[in-house]
């Protein structure tokens, strides 16, 4: 008896004990805990450790949780602690992780991000994704249901329903409707009608989760199934047949454009001035490193830094161009060979002094945000945004130098020294000023070329050399001295190119292409459009 | 008056000739000579003129400490400009003419394959800091960069086991290392059970810019049910475009994890890496590995180039290797010549910048461990994974049908570099 009663005493003061700790520091500990297991090396324990913080219910879970995601919950390895960090000068700027007490800065190896790999990562957003349903932003719950096609989990599922239900947004409820359709058709005990209206509901969907979970009921028992489930198949791969053909296009229009751009000052120096200028590349390599000096002296200025970089290239790479004619090539008129030989001179020096100056690696050129990511116009097709402003780039440039070239006094004056010098001269032309002004302007739009060139590409010494060959092609076999010719010219390779690289692979494409322009020059040396008229007689 | 003028400056001027040539021999007699055979101009100096800073770094501190063997360090830098035949001819003036003691030098798989012949014909010594795509073993050379065994079959065991990938896309530039690495990946899928029609093959030019196609290509190959995954051995420059198409068109590092053996801190300083966040590299290397031998190099490469930014990567630990493992290999041999420090190499260990120890093998290739990261967004790599222990560099893959029986031995009494252990012969036909 007295033992039962020490015994019963013993327990009251136990639980009396928790009771009166719990309000106060449980949640706390048990935060401590968690951010601790997320010190383990192990991702099961990391994992686990996520879990628990999301149902932890503690007000700094979310926060805490973003914080993991964007690398900003550290390890501060002289005190031994998990604390919030911003990236301050070389260093971080510490935070206490729950108060966000100033934990004042250390620098940069003296603390390190949690790391978490991509499992962790589908699992913080798959958390955030059941929060994101309920968002005010009708994309981000858009986006979150689009997220969620293919999950069996019966919770989400649950929580899309019931999101459903409210869902006032048409587009939000077709997304959550082909995420439930697409849940149905992976559930073995709903009933056949069920399924069959799913597959009916889902024919018309792109989404390549939708199409897997289709194929997964190709061997239903049911017949009726079966040909309900091929019958959207078939429609499925016809559409996205099509909008693969578009994809294709497009991406030759883009190529394209890239060609257009690299070989349209190429187009006035070699095609109206007949000069061989090896340099063309490094002129354009120029543009490139100009947008990225332009980025480092306005380093906030990401978003509209390509503004100031187009006119600081086409000036840049303009004067250089005077020089290169001033100093060199005015003494090589008639002279090809020595022409070609000298330009390749200068364009090794170009490239070493490049080296020199900005060191052989390459550079960042930062993308601004506009420029960025794809306009996503269904699953299988998108257009990518920097792609979409280039091409349009490049038809701007082509179309402001056909404008220079056809309506002002310059381009008059140019197509006059370039089509007859004597008597160009006799009327009283500087053909000397024309001639390094010419020049100049062919640089000046490689250097713009560089600017459009530094989102796609490297910026770095060899830039111009990947692009020089391929200019040469453009310009010879659009028709020497024609500019419509280099366009025609520069779309027709590119989407040629795009047609060939799935059937043959890159590097057969980029030979049958070059295979291609030797023999068409054989048949027509002078080019899609050859020039008529007394110039071509030369 | 005049005539003692003109005799002083005469002995002055004898005096100082006497000085020079003293001079000149004590340097001769006094020095070892360190070539450098890295590209520092060219398409390769992008990432070959870094290895030429950590040779000369590496050298001056060994300077510092005393030199070896009571003799100072000379460095002897040539430039090859990236042209294969230059290297050739580098490596034989650096022999034959600098007389150096030992090279460190190149990148790429051709410009080792035109030195070979030269370092084998004039007994010289190779360091090779760069991973490789193996089938190779020479008595001058030693490999201090990774072997496809410590590098490529890791990475792909990672993928299967620990993301789940069962479909696998092989892309890579269209040239020796990667075709030879895919053949041995490929082989070794099919041994795990992968199907013919879940390896996607791509290869594409040097400096590849256009990838729009190819990406979207590998998108639709990954949205076919099964996890799909990239491993590339995209080389250089052509990485890029390709990682800013990959970002444009959206593909995710949860979806379709690409993991490249090429592209390292170095590449990635070129990048916005704010899109790639996830995607993976494997190497025996990370600048973000926190052991005290990384902290205090990275501390002594920011001091030496003067730039806090500048990364260190896999081959400028290599190189430290290499470098380290000769510096011992000297003073074990108490003589830098070519045949007694490589007898004294074997067996040679040194301390791995991410802890543990290197061990250079029997076959010139090392026992190091294998790391794998995911890409962060300042540049960096985050450690997901890396082998318990070290893996030993196989020098002929056990994947490749003609290579399966050869082993490499560079001690009595075998002293072969492509042994048959079938038929117990040396010069058994080499894979190709």
């Amino acid at each position: 008896m007295l033992r039962v009663f020490a015994l019963a005493l013993a327990l009251l003061c136990l639980t009396s004990v928790a009771q009166a700790e719990s309000p106060a520091t449980e949640p706390t500990t048990d935060i401590e805990e968690v951010l601790q297991q997320l010190r383990s090396r192990s991702f099961d324990d990391k994992a686990a450790a996520i879990d628990a913080l999301a149902h932890s219910g503690h007000p700094r879970a979310d926060a805490l949780l973003k914080a993991l995601q964007d690398r900003r919950l550290l390890l501060d390895r002289a005190n031994d602690r998990i604390v919030l960090g911003e990236r301050a000068d070389g260093g971080w700027q510490l935070h206490d992780p729950l108060s966000e007490a100033d934990l004042g800065t250390v620098e940069s190896r003296a603390a390190a991000p949690i790391t978490i790999n991509n499992r962790l990562r589908r699992q913080i957003e798959n958390l955030q994704a059941v929060v994101g349903l309920n968002n005010p932003d009708a994309t981000l719950r858009r986006a979150a249901a689009i997220s969620l096609i293919g999950t069996k989990d019966p919770d989400l599922l649950a929580a899309l329903r019931e999101r459903r239900a409210r869902e006032d947004n048409t587009s939000v409820a077709a997304a959550i409707d082909t995420t439930l359709n697409t849940a149905a058709l992976y559930s073995e005990d709903s009933d056949l009608n069920a399924r069959l209206n799913a597959i009916e509901a889902l024919s018309g969907s792109l989404e390549p989760t939708v199409r897997n979970a289709l194929r997964s009921r190709l061997d239903s028992d049911a017949p009726s199934e079966r040909k309900a489930v091929e019958t959207a198949l078939k429609r499925i791969d016809a559409r996205t047949a099509r909008y693969q053909t578009a994809d294709t296009l497009f991406f030759g229009l883009s190529l394209g454009s890239v060609l257009l751009l690299a070989a349209i000052g190429l187009a006035i120096t070699f095609g109206v001035m007949g000069v061989i200028n090896m340099a063309h590349g490094e002129l354009i390599m120029l543009g490139a490193y100009t947008t990225f000096v332009v980025q480092q002296i306005f380093p906030q200025g990401h978003e509209w830094s390509l503004l100031v970089a187009i006119p600081a290239a086409f000036l840049i790479s303009g004067f250089v161009g005077v020089l290169i004619e001033r100093f060199v090539i005015r003494y090589l008129y008639g002279r090809p060979l020595e022409t070609l030989l000298a330009t390749f001179g200068i364009s090794l020096i170009l490239q070493q002094a490049v080296r020199v100056i900005f060191s052989p690696l390459n550079r960042s050129v930062v993308t601004p945000e506009w420029m960025s990511g794809a306009w996503q116009i269904n699953p299988v097709f998108s257009l990518t945004f920097n792609r979409l402003y280039i091409i349009a780039f490049a038809l701007t440039v082509f179309l402001g130098l056909l404008l220079v070239l056809k309506k002002t006094r310059l381009g008059l004056q140019v197509r006059a020294v370039s089509q007859n010098r004597q008597t160009a001269r006799g009327l009283g032309i500087r053909s000397d000023r024309i001639n390094a002004l010419t020049f100049g302007l062919g640089s000046g739009i490689a250097g713009v070329a560089g600017v459009a060139l530094a989102q796609l590409t490297n910026v770095g010494p060899n830039l111009g050399q990947a692009y020089i060959i391929d200019s040469f092609m453009v310009v010879v076999f659009g028709g020497v001295g024609n500019l419509w010719g280099t366009l025609t010219a520069a779309f027709s390779l590119g989407i040629a190119n795009k047609l060939l690289e799935p059937v043959s692979g890159a590097v057969l494409a980029k030979i049958f292409v070059l295979v291609f322009i030797i023999l068409f020059i054989q048949r027509k040396p002078r080019g899609l459009f050859p020039q008529r008229g007394r110039a071509a007689e030369e | 008056m005049i005539m003692k003028r003109r005799w002083q400056r005469l002995a002055q001027a004898g005096l100082a000739a006497g000085a020079l040539s003293l001079s000149a021999l004590a340097n001769a007699a006094d020095t070892i000579k360190v070539g450098v055979l890295h590209s520092l101009s060219g398409t390769m100096a992008i990432s070959e003129s870094t290895l030429k800073d950590t040779v000369l770094m590496l050298v001056e501190e060994q300077n510092k400490k005393g030199g070896l063997l009571g003799k100072k360090l000379e460095p002897v830098v040539v430039d090859p400009a990236s042209n294969w035949p230059l290297f050739a001819e580098k490596a034989r003036e650096l022999i034959s003419k600098e007389k150096v003691d030992v090279i460190f030098g190149c990148w790429t798989s051709v410009s080792r394959k035109s030195v070979l012949p030269v370092v084998e014909e004039l007994n010289g010594l190779l360091f090779y800091p760069v991973q490789y795509e193996g089938e190779e073993s020479s008595k001058n050379v030693f490999y201090t960069g990774a072997a496809p065994n410590q590098q490529a079959i890791p990475a792909v065991d990672y993928l299967i086991d620990d993301l789940g990938a069962e479909r696998f896309v092989l892309a890579g530039t269209d040239y020796v290392y990667p075709r030879t690495t895919n053949k041995i990946l490929e082989a070794y899928l099919k041994s795990k059970g992968v199907a013919d029609e879940d390896i996607m093959i791509n290869y594409t030019p040097f400096g590849h810019s256009d990838w729009q196609s190819i990406v979207s290509r590998i998108k639709e190959f990954g949205s076919q049910g099964k996890k799909t995954a990239v491993v590339s051995t995209i080389n250089g420059d052509a990485n890029v475009p390709f990682y800013k198409e990959l970002g444009n068109q959206g593909i995710d590092a949860a979806d379709i994890p690409v993991v490249a053996f090429s592209v390292g801190e170095q590449e990635l300083s070129g990048v916005d890496t704010g899109p790639l966040v996830g995607h993976l590299a494997a190497w025996n290397y990370f600048q973000s590995v926190y052991t005290d031998e990384n902290n205090s190099f990275i501390k002594q490469w920011h001091d030496y180039i003067g730039d806090n930014k500048r990364v260190t990567n896999d081959p400028m630990e290599a190189t430290y290797i290499g470098f380290n493992m000769w510096a011992k290999a000297v003073e074990k041999a108490k003589s830098t010549d070519t045949d007694k420090v490589a007898d004294a190499m074997i067996g040679i260990s040194t301390a791995n910048l991410t802890g543990g120890t290197a061990v250079m093998n029997k076959n010139h290739h090392l026992s190091k461990p294998v790391l794998i990261g995911e890409i962060q967004d300042d540049g960096q790599f985050a450690v997901v994974w890396q082998t318990d222990g070290l893996v030993a560099g196989d020098a002929w893959s056990d994947f490749l049908p003609g290579s399966k029986d050869l082993i490499a031995d560079w001690t009595k009494p075998i002293n072969c570099g492509n042994y048959n252990s079938k038929t117990k012969t040396c010069g058994g036909q080499a894979a190709q």
